[in-house]
């Protein structure tokens, strides 16, 4: 009889997935062992994320304030959503008299950026690296437009202009 | 009697409107479907509600550049839309790159296929009203989203194909986690089986349900597991091995049904597949260079290219039409789920409404992919 | 009319006032206190139901306002509270806006049967389950009024659902019920109870009791729209269902409504097979309240087996639940209820 046989085999598949809920929920119950979510706001102390998560552009400032960019501008060609401005300035250099190229202002605009670091790959001096920052909600898109070079920063020595 | 009904009873076709913004149309699917009481009679499906115009956007991209567009297509499987582009580039410009390469790149589409695979398991559950079978392939997902962070730096839109190899050398940890991953699936792939795939009231809504046959699917040119639930054989891994596919053992696999269920099970299976190829290679994994050094502005010969992966969703091709330029004359993407959804109205004649929604979960659609 | 309110209380109203008054004083007192009654349940009901679904799913669920997250519902219900009342243009304004209270009073006029313990029930009428039955049969208007009366597709298609379903379900339901009253020979709730003093009606019924306890169970699920039989809501292919177009304060009378109507069946299961308010073996017997206890614990037990199904279950198609109603449930439910006679004439029972 294919009629009760039916009912029969239908409710101990109906049992077998009771059996398989049934298990998280009473594990999950007593030890909270299952449970895979994160306490998001809670953990922000303790949550750290991978060192290769790409969370941001920045600019890389060493304990002098002294970062590497001589704004050669090759990051601002490789950026396919035009997210970088990079504003580079002329002024003689003390030693050789020359004139040396300098950074006046990097700009970054997260709202369009992608994060598919290509500007980093294109920077031939490495001043460019990426932040792990992740907490980038602003209520206003403008304040996501941020400038890389931190005030009174300078080049580092050593890298040419 | 029936006639009698008729008769006497005027009955009316209606059109019901599914979607842009619809739980079970998975995005900006829009569904107009003629109904008559439940019963489904017709559906249009209208798309273009994400349209980006990505294609356009490659047009003024360079190779390098048109990379981490790709990724916003099938989000589901970036890093195979990814690898397309890079071996089209690769193949077109005859750079050869090294078995540690090739290696880890089929891992990654490996790994995204069972990420996408899962999901599609949760979500294929949801929709038919288990909620909780979301949460449980979300832990699977969560767990290779982690590997992926871990070695590329994002969880969904990867971006660690470049041309000429990887981005960054695997992490350490790599083959640490990917190891724990393929012990802790081996365990939880049977649970799915028991909880969801055996259930009676689940089998109910799904066998017999949105039939395709294999000529039809020939004909509305099906690809992916979509397809291989009807029969046709049509893995591109197979058909043109491509990256370290010609050096793993796996089996490709056909279901003949040519129901909702035959497509379930192609893609369940397909997870022991995609686990078994990882095991295959996660200790054999060369030594070598991960990257070999391009030119730095890509100019491909004149001529046109075309390149073919077996994405998540079936046979992802990008045709490139090149003047010689550093930027591609033409790109066109052929998308799997496109091709798929287009069978949509054939495998639904004269089903339900709750029908309709566990067909278009069986084919698998990710919108962003369909309208590019 | 039979009100076991607590005497005390009448005795008090009687020192200032005349007999009449004291009545409608009484009346009006309990209709507070099942309003009462009626909020706190459906608020606690839908904080355990995401707190459970939280653990079968591997979360936690709502845990962050109040201890364990119990306020995190009266919170909702305050937003709620707040929302404006939207509804379509070309609704049918008047229907529309009566709809949820057919839903809400029905589900009160339920709740006054409701045996809380020996000393709390409203309303013990003689024919008791009849009266309960066809009381939450009713309810089913109110879905249907929503799902008419919102001038929506998915609404309409949700409404048409419930009247299938509900009218199948509820024979089923019913039949499941009439099969316990042949085991107890009384329709008054009281009276049922107390016949279960030498051993619950599961037990004394054994074979046909639990036919009928599983019956009741599924066709219980099936009448308080939850999965795998929430084909009204299905939000993977209605949306909503009948409350689409509902916002505010008139879907969160759906909504509770929706989770009261569960605890009334779980009252009802728990009433006809699991001795109501008594407790195992009669061991607190002498404890006054303690009633209150051991019935909390049952129903939450059998609201817990509903959830159960719920957060495992896939959905039933329209087709599939008739299927089950009409070839599988309604026959065996009419064997059962032969069988249960056959078994009491035959003095069977244990």
């Amino acid at each position: 009889m294919s009629y009760f046989s039916d009912i029969i085999n239908g409710t101990k598949t109906l049992i077998t997935g009771m059996r398989i809920t049934g298990k998280y929920f009473f594990v999950n119950l007593f030890t909270r062992k299952d449970v895979i979510t994160q306490q998001y706001p809670d953990n922000i102390d303790t949550l750290k994320m991978f060192d290769r998560f790409r969370g941001e552009i920045t600019l890389y400032h060493n304990e002098n304030n002294e970062h590497k960019c001589d704004a050669c501008t090759l990051c601002v060609s490789a950026c396919p959503n035009g997210s970088l401005e990079v504003f580079g300035d002329k002024k003689p250099d003390p030693e050789t008299g020359k004139n040396k190229r300098y950074l006046v202002k990097h700009i970054y605009h997260l709202e369009m950026c992608t994060m598919c670091g290509l500007c980093i790959e294109a920077c031939p001096q490495d001043a460019l690296e990426w932040g792990q920052d992740y907490h980038h909600v602003q209520y206003d898109r403008s304040k996501l437009t941020k400038v890389l070079n931190k005030p009174g920063s300078k080049l580092m020595s050593g890298i040419k202009g | 009697m029936e006639e009698f009904l008729t008769d006497q009873l005027k009955t009316q076709e209606y059109f019901l409107n599914m979607g842009p913004q619809h739980p079970a149309t998975h995005g900006v699917l829009r569904l107009l479907l003629k109904l008559d009481g439940e019963i489904i009679r017709n559906v249009d499906m209208d798309l273009g509600f994400i349209h980006r115009s990505i294609e356009k956007m490659c047009e003024r991209n360079t190779y390098k550049q048109i990379i981490h567009l790709t990724d916003r297509l099938d989000y589901l499987s970036s890093h195979m839309n990814n690898e397309a582009v890079c071996l089209l580039v690769e193949k077109a410009l005859n750079i050869e790159v090294s078995d540690r390469i090739k290696v880890i790149r089929t891992m990654m589409d490996e790994l995204t296929r069972i990420s996408s695979h899962v999901l599609w398991w949760g979500v294929m559950g949801m929709d038919i009203g288990a909620l909780t079978t979301f949460m449980y392939g979300f832990r699977e997902r969560e767990m290779i989203n982690d590997i992926f962070e871990e070695t590329c730096g994002a969880r969904l839109t990867m971006n660690y194909n470049v041309i000429g190899g990887l981005r960054y050398d695997l992490h350490e940890n790599f083959v640490k986690r990917v190891k724990e991953f393929i012990k802790h699936f081996k365990k939880k792939l049977p649970e799915y089986d028991k909880l969801l795939t055996n259930n009676v009231i689940f089998r109910k809504r799904i066998e017999g349900v949105g039939y395709i046959s294999e000529k039809d699917a020939v004909a509305y040119g099906l690809n992916g597991p979509t397809a291989r639930g009807s029969g046709v054989s049509c893995d591109i891994r197979k058909i043109h091995p491509y990256s370290a596919y010609d050096r793993v053992d796996f089996e490709e696999v056909i279901f003949t049904e040519g129901d909702s269920y035959a497509r379930y099970k192609v893609r369940i299976q397909e997870m022991w597949q995609s686990l078994s190829i990882l095991e295959q290679l996660v200790d054999k994994i060369p030594e070598g260079e991960y990257r070999v050094k391009t030119k730095a502005v890509i100019k491909l010969p004149e001529g046109d290219y075309l390149q073919r992966v077996e994405a998540a969703r079936g046979d992802f091709g990008i045709f490139v039409k090149s003047t010689g330029q550093k930027f591609p004359y033409r790109v066109k993407f052929r998308s799997p789920g496109f091709a798929n959804l287009t069978a949509l109205n054939k495998m639904t004649q004269g089903l339900k409404i709750a029908d309709l929604v566990a067909v278009l979960s069986t084919i698998d659609i990710v919108v962003p992919d369909i309208d590019r | 009319m039979v009100l076991n309110i607590f005497t005390d209380i009448h005795n008090l109203l009687l020192e200032y006032m005349s007999e009449e008054a004291t009545h409608i004083t009484e009346l009006i007192l309990i209709a507070a206190a099942y309003l009462g009654i009626f909020a706190i349940l459906g608020l606690l009901l839908v904080w355990l139901e995401r707190r459970v679904a939280g653990f079968f799913q591997l979360r936690l669920g709502p845990n962050r306002v109040g201890p364990f997250g119990l306020f995190q519902t009266i919170a909702d219900a305050l937003k709620l509270v707040s929302k404006e009342l939207t509804g379509t243009v070309k609704a049918d304004s008047q229907l529309y806006r009566i709809a949820p209270y057919f839903v809400i009073t029905t589900a009160l006029m339920s709740l006054a049967l409701i045996p809380f313990s020996q000393e709390i029930q409203a309303f013990d009428i003689n024919i008791g389950l009849f009266f309960l039955t066809s009381v939450s049969s009713i309810g089913v208007i109110g879905i249907f009024l929503a799902g008419w009366a919102s001038n929506n597709k998915y609404s309409l298609i949700g409404g048409m659902r419930t009247g299938i379903q509900m009218i199948s379900y509820e024979l089923s339901v019913g039949m499941a019920i009439v099969t316990m009253v042949v085991l107890a020979g009384t329709l008054q709730i009281s009276e049922i109870i107390e016949l279960q003093k030498d051993g619950w009606f599961i037990f004394q019924g054994h074979i046909p009791a639990v036919i009928a306890f599983m019956i009741f169970m599924i066709a219980g699920t099936a009448e308080s729209n939850r999965v795998p039989f929430d084909l009204v809501e299905a939000e993977s292919e209605l949306g909503a269902g009948f409350h689409t177009e509902y916002s505010g304060m008139n879907f969160a009378y759906y909504f509770l409504a929706e989770f009261v109507n569960m605890f009334i069946i779980a009252s009802i299961a728990v009433v006809l097979f699991f001795g109501g308010w008594l407790s195992p073996f009669g061991i607190t017997d002498a404890i006054p309240f303690a009633g209150l206890f051991w019935f909390t614990i049952k129903v939450i037990g059998v609201i817990f087996l509903f959830m159960w199904f719920r957060w495992t279950f896939p959905r039933f198609r329209i087709d599939q639940l008739l299927t089950l109603e009409w070839k599988y449930l309604l026959p065996i439910n009419m064997v059962n209820i032969v069988l249960m006679a056959l078994m009491v004439w035959l003095g069977l029972t244990l």
